[in-house]
């Protein structure tokens, strides 16, 4: 048990000492996450369009945190060639579980501090709140994901022991393939129909669901009222336009006459926007005539369902 | 009566090589075919021979990295590939290159190795440190990162790592290849105290004939998969008629040790 352990944490050792010897490139990659991130996430802060914004941001973590712990695991068999060490590591008395579980665990470390710099990021970028969301649903969705992708992380490394420079080149083609046809910043719906079934074999499609849901996303019980976009994108979006920080994104488009609707289908599915016909007068002017007071996204609990409403 | 430290009996490897266009028949290489020899329990055997000869192929078949097409291999009386596991426990490696986490230091290196042995981190550092200062090592380069280090330094470094674990069989695949005189001196003066003090059993692989005829009692001349020869140095000399090693090695394989490109063999008929 003790030996087992201290094999496990041998890998956890290495990782760490790995990544304080590179930190600089560890600082250069969580920055590249942050500012993916935020550029993706601003796409609906532009459109004003809350329900996208929240759909973008719970995309753009999601897959951070999944494309980390999958891209670590998959691709330690293709580092340890390349470091030259992968025969020392084969030739000692440890365990493929073993090895695996501290591979996966050091992985997981990664994943989270990684992804908590990304949502620390957006916070600085949208008008994010996470005060009252559902947080352990989401934690428990995200613990059953990550066994999943786990699992596809350990497929995928066995591909370069097989085949090292087709090996590695394929895990990045599957990860692209999972990003894809996952959903992660659009609904499934929108991939053209032959490709649609391969959504329903990627585990981040359910996550991803199952996430946004938890954030008041797409819930039946959320109404139009407490997902006023007015009330949460609107006003930030609204000073923005005020102090000429934005061109005018989905208000000065609908002024001149042009259509949101790239915008609207790529939150509709997950985030079910309500139709503008079902959207209350006073959510619609507000959207249109936005008070000067930014305010922020935030998604707090409700008697019947987590949604996502203004904290102001 | 003990058993030898390794037996070998008819050892066969044959890599297929990779067919471009589907139907096209690709010439297949014996790196080894057909190889039989024992090491007793506490000797140094020295195998020689040229580049592709089939010395790094058989020391990872023995390594436990590389699964033998046929035959029967025997490590201190546990069979490949049925009781790897326990064989594992029992063999350290020094390859012809240092493979460390270059990055990492000398002090990190060791200590992920002894974790992954599931050894108690600060007496295996010890013993690794102890085995660096017999080596001429200074205790300030062990916190400095591996790729600051020369080749000779790098490669004491791998051969602390392989004791560290007390295996009772060392695989050393051109350990002093690429050093230079001083730092082969040490590492061979060390290997020869290893032998006397810890009665360790080592399969050396070498160029070096100075090296083979001073650290192994028993040599074997591996020559295009094949084991040509074997004997003690004076009774190699001998039996080529030559008066030196290099010349014996030249006379019964018909090839410079340093030199030749992998053949492709055919299996013999056992």
């Amino acid at each position: 048990m003790e030996r087992g352990l201290r094999q496990t944490w041998a890998f956890m050792f290495r990782g760490y000492h790995l990544t304080r010897r590179y930190l600089s490139w560890v600082v250069v990659f969580n920055f590249y996450a942050l500012t993916g991130s935020a550029a993706v996430a601003l796409i609906g802060v532009a459109a004003n369009d809350h329900q996208l914004t929240l759909t973008l941001i719970v995309g753009a973590l999601l897959w951070n945190f999944l494309s980390v712990l999958y891209n670590e695991i998959a691709m330690s068999i293709a580092y340890e060639r390349w470091e030259g060490t992968l025969e020392y590591t084969f030739m000692a008395p440890v365990s493929r579980l073993v090895h695996l579980v501290g591979v996966s665990l050091f992985a997981l470390c990664n994943s989270v501090v990684n992804t908590t710099v990304v949502l620390g990021g957006l916070m600085l970028f949208t008008p994010l709140s996470l005060s009252g969301a559902n947080l352990p649903g989401i934690l428990v969705v995200i613990l059953a994901s990550t066994l999943a992708f786990v699992g596809l992380g350990v497929m995928a490394a066995a591909l370069p022991v097989l085949s090292p420079e087709r090996g590695a080149e394929g895990t990045h083609i599957f990860q692209g393939s999972l990003l894809l046809v996952s959903g992660v910043y659009y609904p499934v719906d929108v991939l053209p129909a032959w490709i649609q079934p391969l959504s329903a074999l990627s585990p981040a499609t359910y996550t991803l669901s199952a996430c946004r849901k938890l954030v008041g996303i797409g819930n039946p019980a959320t109404t139009a009222e407490r997902l006023r976009p007015g009330r949460a994108l609107g006003q930030a979006h609204g000073t923005l336009e005020a102090n000429g920080l934005t061109p005018r994104g989905g208000g000065a488009a609908q002024r001149a006459g042009r259509s949101r609707e790239p915008m609207t289908k790529a939150a509709r599915g997950a985030a079910t926007k309500p139709p503008k016909s079902q959207v209350p007068a006073s959510a619609a002017a507000s959207t249109d005539a936005p008070p000067p007071r930014p305010a922020a996204l935030a998604m707090t609990p409700d008697s019947a369902a987590p949604s996502a409403i203004a904290k102001s | 009566m003990t058993l030898p430290a390794i037996q070998v009996r008819d050892l066969r490897k044959q890599f297929h090589r990779r067919r471009k266009r589907r139907g096209a028949n690709a010439p297949e290489a014996w790196a080894l075919a057909g190889v039989s020899f024992e090491v007793a329990r506490g000797d140094t055997y020295g195998l020689l021979g040229p580049n592709g000869s089939g010395k790094s192929t058989l020391i990872r078949i023995l390594s436990t990295l590389l699964v033998a097409d046929g035959g029967d291999v025997r490590l201190l009386g546990h069979r490949l590939p049925e009781e790897q596991a326990r064989v594992r426990w029992l063999i350290g490696r020094v390859s012809v290159d240092a493979a460390f986490y270059k990055k990492l230091s000398t002090r990190e290196n060791l200590l992920y190795t002894a974790l992954l042995y599931g050894l108690d981190p600060e007496s295996a550092e010890r013993k690794a440190m102890r085995v660096l200062e017999q080596l001429g090592m200074e205790q300030r380069t062990f916190s400095a990162p591996l790729e600051e280090m020369s080749r000779g330094m790098q490669q004491k470094i791998s051969i602390a790592r392989a004791l560290m674990i007390n295996p009772p069989l060392l695989l050393l695949d051109e350990p002093t290849t690429g050093l230079d005189p001083k730092s082969r001196r040490d590492v061979q003066a060390f290997l020869e105290d290893l032998r006397r003090r810890e009665g360790t059993t080592i399969l050396l692989t070498t160029h070096d004939m100075a090296e083979a005829e001073r650290l192994c009692g028993c040599i074997g001349f591996l020559a295009r998969g094949r084991l040509i020869a074997e004997g003690t140095a004076e009774g190699l000399r001998r039996q080529a008629s030559a008066a030196t090693l290099d010349d014996a090695f030249i006379g019964l394989t018909g090839e410079t040790a340093a030199s030749g490109e992998a053949a492709a063999g055919t299996p013999t008929s056992r």
